[in-house]
């Protein structure tokens, strides 16, 4: 069992706008990059040119559709990493100490000299978040690209996670759930950001911004109307208000 | 209590970061390149580049993998086996030239027709297709015709460009914008980053495809149209539009041809000069169109001449107004509710004129009027292939630009604006050319926008003078070419047979063809006397494609890394609306193969040649290397493949002597280069004096080209009186009544060729591709870490077939044509047109290709839709070969496809199963940890 911190000074998170995500993968893939060659073991990839590949991904997109009655079906894209949850189930599970969730910005890392490749944690992780790396047998998962956000190596405003940086829709934000100044504190705020499954009791950092409502299943509206105040009416009506309007021009 | 270990939040990320060009796929954002001990770490997107400010895309992320593929080709290769089984032998360089030079100097020494040159995803077309010039031959062309010509050609035809390269919505003050059917990964981010911007603003996004997916997934309201039925339902926005008087006229007088009076021949009305009259209703006259002071009329009719003419828009309004166009008429057939396009309509309207924007800045038009403000009107388009690629897709094309015409949307604030050097006229864009003589250029450049029947590629008996039948009275307009018909044409030997097919990064053999096992034979066939019906097939590509197997010589190429490049404003730049811009691409990795970047390859196989312009009077090299060319060519004197940093002082701006350092200067300046336009030419500038003169001064043209955007296109009328019985260049009589149904120079909507040649109750069901966000065409699919996402693709059936055919989970499905049947795995979906099918674009592979596995999911799961679509109409009893394109350009009609469905047994193997293809480059290894030496 391991233990954790009873607060964080900081609650560095992500906010993902469901409203804007296309499903590009584009975090996905600039996740991988990054990470395999950063924080930790690299992210394997078994038989990549094969019949099964599979890989460790810190960061995957999932789509849905939904389909109420009546109306058009829609397609939500769903980008699932870790929500460095405040009450995390994968650290307390944790037998060895190696799961822990850091103080000082509330960011769950696993140290890997210390993970003994149990799995204990991924199964307690109630949104699939970690993965086991086929080849280290280490348990993976996001880091808030923790060697990011603080690297002097970095120009300052690359300091921000890799998926947040490329985002091409900017569906991504990074920022401190914490501080009510901060960008994603009021974006959450504004848009009624939301926790992924809080039945679970989890208390995810990361927060979702919803899928704002379609106009194409609101009801039909009456704008064709008013337009219409002038009326034209087949090429000889038409001709007479082309003069009437060009008159006043 | 557990104690926090110290981790190092500040280790080290590269050795040094190097600025080039994503090539990933067609986009061209700036990436900045970290490496590390020599190797490729980490790529992101540059900050300051004008394509991707900064993100990146998937694909570009993933080139890690592309860089490093075990695909990569070794060394040339000459063919040993049969021709498709993939068994080769590698030789150097110069055996590779040698060969080359001995199939190609007596083809142009004799008859240069007889090599056919053709690229495929090329971004130097500027260099390929002066190459194919200085050879000599006309046949010569990209993948235009394969892919978007008909948006490309409509654009140029009407407002002198269209989307993406030419130009592109105003992201930051548009209110409400409208996609059509794109592929996801074309103009790939800049869309993405602008729906983020749209969405910022909250301004409305309506996204017309059958197909819910990607940007058709965030968009506010979802058109789920009936494929080929887009040009009804814009013609019914038209309609809509003008019967509720929700047009710009003011717009439409000064900057389009409305007022222009047309005569009963169709052709306008011109002065001596040769200027288009307009009827002025101040002087009760004709004057030409761009006289100071007029008051156009916009309907009546006049006798002048001896003949009745009217003005454009009196014909538009006449055409539009009809009630056949009205939304209760077309809606059903485009799957839509008629309230809804009428709705469409009225919020179009609402956006464009409620919403008017108003900057206070002074212009001055070609008039030499000048304007205190200019007028936005905040409502903007963006389509591409999915409406192009159709019978119809020049017309639907034309139809959209119309619209945004009527609604006075282009080149204003918060509309569609260019990106220098567009906007460009026909006017400013060559003649098609092919006139050939043995052991000389061509008289010109091949591909250009034919002004009428005079620049048809025909020989004086009517045949055709290229290859693929490009310029001839089955598609008169095909700016592009017609790639897709090359392969099928050289088999058939009609017009005429090819000696040599050379081709680079066009996967004819797969999935850039349609009937890939037709084509296949049509590579491997043989005469009666055991030779090749294609004699020599000459191929570069950078990877083990499938179409590799079947050249006779390779010349492989680099990956985009190891590679210099320029993406020209000669060619496809990469400017914004704002701002002119280039850029480059350099090997920021040295090749560790036997390899060359094809331009490079192709110059020198110039000079080998002896081709005039790549050698000086002894016979000796001109440019050593692409680099070379890039910098030292000059298309016009100080005008060159580079517009930035030109002249002995490198601060030449698109006009200036050739600088030895400017490729450093572009690597020092990020990869790129960019000049802005300035404020008082930002808008209206076909019109706009500031931006004619400062597009001269930058060398975009010579002379000011000021013009009026073509709502009616008079080139059209021209093929259509021809086909009329009028003028000298006649039509075949088969072609006639086919011309002049769909050569309207107003845009008209009718039914894609396939529907009306096969029985729609036999064949029920529309079937298309879609490219997803996350994998280029054929290139994507060994990268190791994008097959993970997309390794195979199921054909996604719609909830009404799918409950018709009670298919359940898991099950397969016989899908025919009226060309053949494959054998699928399908899959549900709701958010799909109800009589529609459709899969992923080229995911598909042959056994044996790309260094996979003989079983990888691409080749067993993975299928193409390519084998039920044929080059060829069904067959209509008259004993011709009707090419299923684009009657007006020739663009290949991919999405005409008509198919039906079938349970079929849960299978293990997609059908048609092709022979795998020996790899010449093994397979890729077993496990991957890329960047392990950097991890702790
Ligand atoms: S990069 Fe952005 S838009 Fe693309 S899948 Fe990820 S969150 Fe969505
Ligand atoms: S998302 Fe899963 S892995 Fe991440 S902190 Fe929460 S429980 Fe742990
Ligand atoms: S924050 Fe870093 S580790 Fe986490 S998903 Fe994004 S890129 Fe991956
Ligand atoms: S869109 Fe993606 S693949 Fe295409 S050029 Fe840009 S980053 Fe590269």
């Amino acid at each position: 069992m391991t233990t954790l911190p009873t607060a964080t000074q900081k609650k560095l998170g992500l906010v993902i706008d469901l409203d804007t995500c296309v499903g590009c993968h584009a975090c996905v893939i600039s996740c991988k990059e990054w990470n395999t060659g950063s924080y930790g073991a690299p992210l394997s990839d078994q038989d990549p040119y094969g019949a099964d590949p599979v890989g460790t991904f810190l960061n995957r997109v999932h789509t849905f559709e939904v389909k109420a009655e009546n109306t058009p079906a829609q397609v939500v894209h769903f980008p699932k990493s870790c929500l460095h949850c405040e009450d995390a189930p994968c650290v307390t599970v944790c037998p060895t100490g190696a799961s822990y969730k850091r103080e000082e910005d509330g960011i769950v890392l696993v140290n890997e000299s210390d993970c003994i490749g149990c799995g204990l944690c991924a199964w307690a992780c109630p949104y699939g978040a970690r993965e086991m790396d086929q080849a280290e047998g280490v348990m993976k998962k996001c880091t808030l690209c923790v060697d990011r956000i603080y690297n002097e190596n970095i120009p300052i405003e690359d300091q921000v996670p890799s998926c947040v940086r490329t985002c091409p829709a900017g569906a991504r934000h990074f920022g401190d759930l914490a501080d009510p100044t901060s960008g994603v504190f009021k974006l959450v705020e504004e848009r009624g950001g939301m926790d992924l499954m809080p039945e679970q009791g989890t208390k995810p950092v990361n927060k979702y911004l919803p899928p704002r409502p379609k106009t194409d299943t609101a009801p039909e509206l009456d704008v064709l109307g008013p337009l219409l105040a002038e009326s034209t009416d087949g090429a000889g009506g038409f001709f007479g208000w082309l003069d009437r309007t060009l008159e006043k021009l | 209590m557990t104690i926090q270990p110290k981790i190092d939040t500040s280790p080290k990320v590269a050795d040094e970061i190097r600025k080039t060009t994503c090539y990933m796929c067609a986009c061209r954002c700036g990436i900045n390149v970290h490496m590390r001990d020599g190797k490729v770490k980490y790529i992101e997107g540059n900050r300051d580049h004008p394509v991707n400010r900064g993100v990146l895309c998937a694909k570009g992320s993933a080139g890690i993998m592309q860089h490093y593929a075990p695909s990569r080709l070794r060394a040339p290769m000459k063919r040993v086996g049969e021709r498709g089984s993939g068994e080769f032998e590698e030789i150097s360089w110069d055996e590779a030239f040698d060969l080359a030079a001995e199939w190609l100097a007596p083809v142009r020494e004799t008859a240069p027709e007889r090599l056919a040159f053709f690229t495929g995803r090329d971004q130097s077309q500027s260099l390929t297709s002066w190459w194919a010039q200085q050879f000599g031959t006309p046949n010569y062309a990209a993948h235009g015709g394969f892919c978007s010509v008909n948006m490309a050609a409509a654009g140029i035809y009407t407002l002198g460009g269209a989307f993406w390269e030419f130009g592109s919505p105003d992201w930051e003050q548009t209110e409400m914008f409208m996609i059509f059917g794109v592929a996801e990964d074309h103009d790939s981010n800049p869309i993405k980053m602008g729906l983020g911007r749209l969405k910022e603003r909250g301004a409305k996004v309506v996204g017309v495809n059958p197909v819910r997916t990607g940007y058709n997934a965030i968009a506010d309201e979802w058109v789920g149209i009936t494929p080929g039925t887009d040009g009804l339902f814009i013609i019914a926005l038209i309609h809509e539009l003008l019967k509720a008087g929700k047009v710009d006229l003011p717009y439409l007088m000064r900057t389009t041809n409305a007022p222009v009076l047309v005569g009963e021949d169709g052709l306008f009305l011109r002065d001596d000069d040769g200027k288009e009259l307009v009827w002025d209703l101040n002087s009760n006259s004709t004057q030409p169109f761009d006289a100071a002071g007029l008051k156009p009329a916009l309907h009546g009719e006049h006798r002048i001449a001896g003949q009745t003419v009217r003005p454009v828009f009196h014909l538009l309004a006449e055409k539009y107004l009809d009630d056949s166009n009205a939304a209760e008429h077309v809606a059903e057939r485009c799957g839509l509710k008629p309230e809804t396009i009428k709705r469409l309509a009225a919020e179009l309207a609402d956006c464009a004129f409620n919403k008017e924007i108003t900057i206070n800045r002074e212009w001055t038009d070609f008039r030499g009027v000048t304007h205190k403000t200019i007028t936005g009107r905040p409502v903007s388009f963006h389509a591409m292939r999915g409406i192009s690629a159709h019978s119809n897709g020049f017309q639907t094309c034309r139809a959209l630009h119309v619209l945004q015409l009527l609604l006075g949307s282009v080149e204003v604030p918060g509309g569609f604006r260019f990106k220098p050097p567009y906007p460009k006229p026909v006017a400013a864009h060559p003649r098609p050319h092919h006139t050939v003589t043995p052991g000389k250029p061509l008289d010109g450049p091949h591909l250009g926008y034919p002004r009428g029947p005079e620049d048809l590629a025909l020989n004086p008996d009517g045949t055709a003078k290229r290859i693929d039948k490009a310029y001839t009275w089955e598609n008169p307009m095909s700016a592009h070419g017609m790639m897709h018909m090359v392969i099928s044409n050289a088999h058939a030997g009609d017009p005429y047979p090819v000696d040599v097919l050379f081709m680079y990064m066009a996967n004819m053999s797969w999935n850039s063809s349609m009937n890939t096992r037709g084509v296949m034979d049509m590579l491997t066939d043989k005469d009666e006397s055991g030779a090749y019906k294609i004699p020599k097939i000459i191929y570069s590509d950078a990877y083990s494609s499938e179409m590799v197997a079947f050249a006779d010589l390779i010349l492989p190429d680099t990956t985009y890394l190891e590679r210099h490049d320029c993406i020209s404003l000669l060619d496809r730049p990469i400017s914004e609306q704002d701002a002119m811009a280039d850029s480059i691409r350099w090997p920021v990795v040295e090749p560790d193969r036997d390899v060359r970047g094809f331009q490079t390859a192709l110059i020198q196989l110039g000079v080998k040649l002896g081709l005039p312009g790549m050698v000086d009077a002894d016979g000796k090299a001109i440019y050593t290397d692409y680099a070379d060319y890039i910098t030292n060519h000059q298309r016009r004197p100080g005008v060159g493949p580079l517009a930035g940093f030109r002249g002995e002082d490198g601060q030449g701006k698109g006009r200036g002597a050739p600088n030895p350092n400017q490729i450093q200067a572009y690597i020092d300046n990020g990869g790129f280069w960019m000049d802005h336009v300035p404020e008082d030419a930002q808008y209206n500038r076909p019109s706009n004096v500031a931006y004619q003169d400062w597009a001269v001064e930058r060398g975009i043209y010579d002379a000011p080209q000021p013009y009026i955007f073509q709502l009616y296109v008079e080139p059209m009328a021209k093929f259509r009186l021809a086909a009329q019985g009028k003028g000298e260049q006649q039509p075949p009589e088969h072609l006639r009544e086919r011309l002049i149904a769909t050569m309207d120079p107003l845009p008209v909507w009718y039914q894609p060729f396939e529907e009306q040649g096969v029985d729609l109750d036999e064949y029920p069901l529309h079937a298309l591709t879609q490219r997803p966000a996350a994998m280029y065409h054929s290139w994507g699919s060994q990268n190791a870490w994008l097959r993970q996402i997309h390794g195979h693709n199921p054909l996604y059936v719609s909830t009404d077939i799918w409950i018709e055919h009670g298919f359940a989970e898991g099950d397969w499905a016989d899908l025919t044509s009226h060309h053949g049947t494959i054998t699928v795995p399908v899959v549900r979906m709701d958010a799909l047109n109800a009589r529609t099918v459709w899969t992923w674009n080229a995911i598909g592979k042959r056994k044996g290709a790309w260094a996979l596995d003989r079983d990888a999911p691409e080749t067993t799961k993975g299928f193409l839709l390519n084998h039920l679509i044929h080059e060829l109409l069904p067959p209509k009893g008259d004993g011709l070969r009707w090419s299923n394109s684009d009657p007006i350009t020739g663009q290949a009609a991919w999405y005409d496809l008509r198919v039906k469905i079938k349970k079929a047994a849960p299978g293990t193997q997609t059908k048609p199963e092709i022979p795998a293809q020996k790899s010449p480059v093994g397979r890729g290894p077993d496990s991957l940890a890329y960047g392990k030496e950097w991890t702790k």
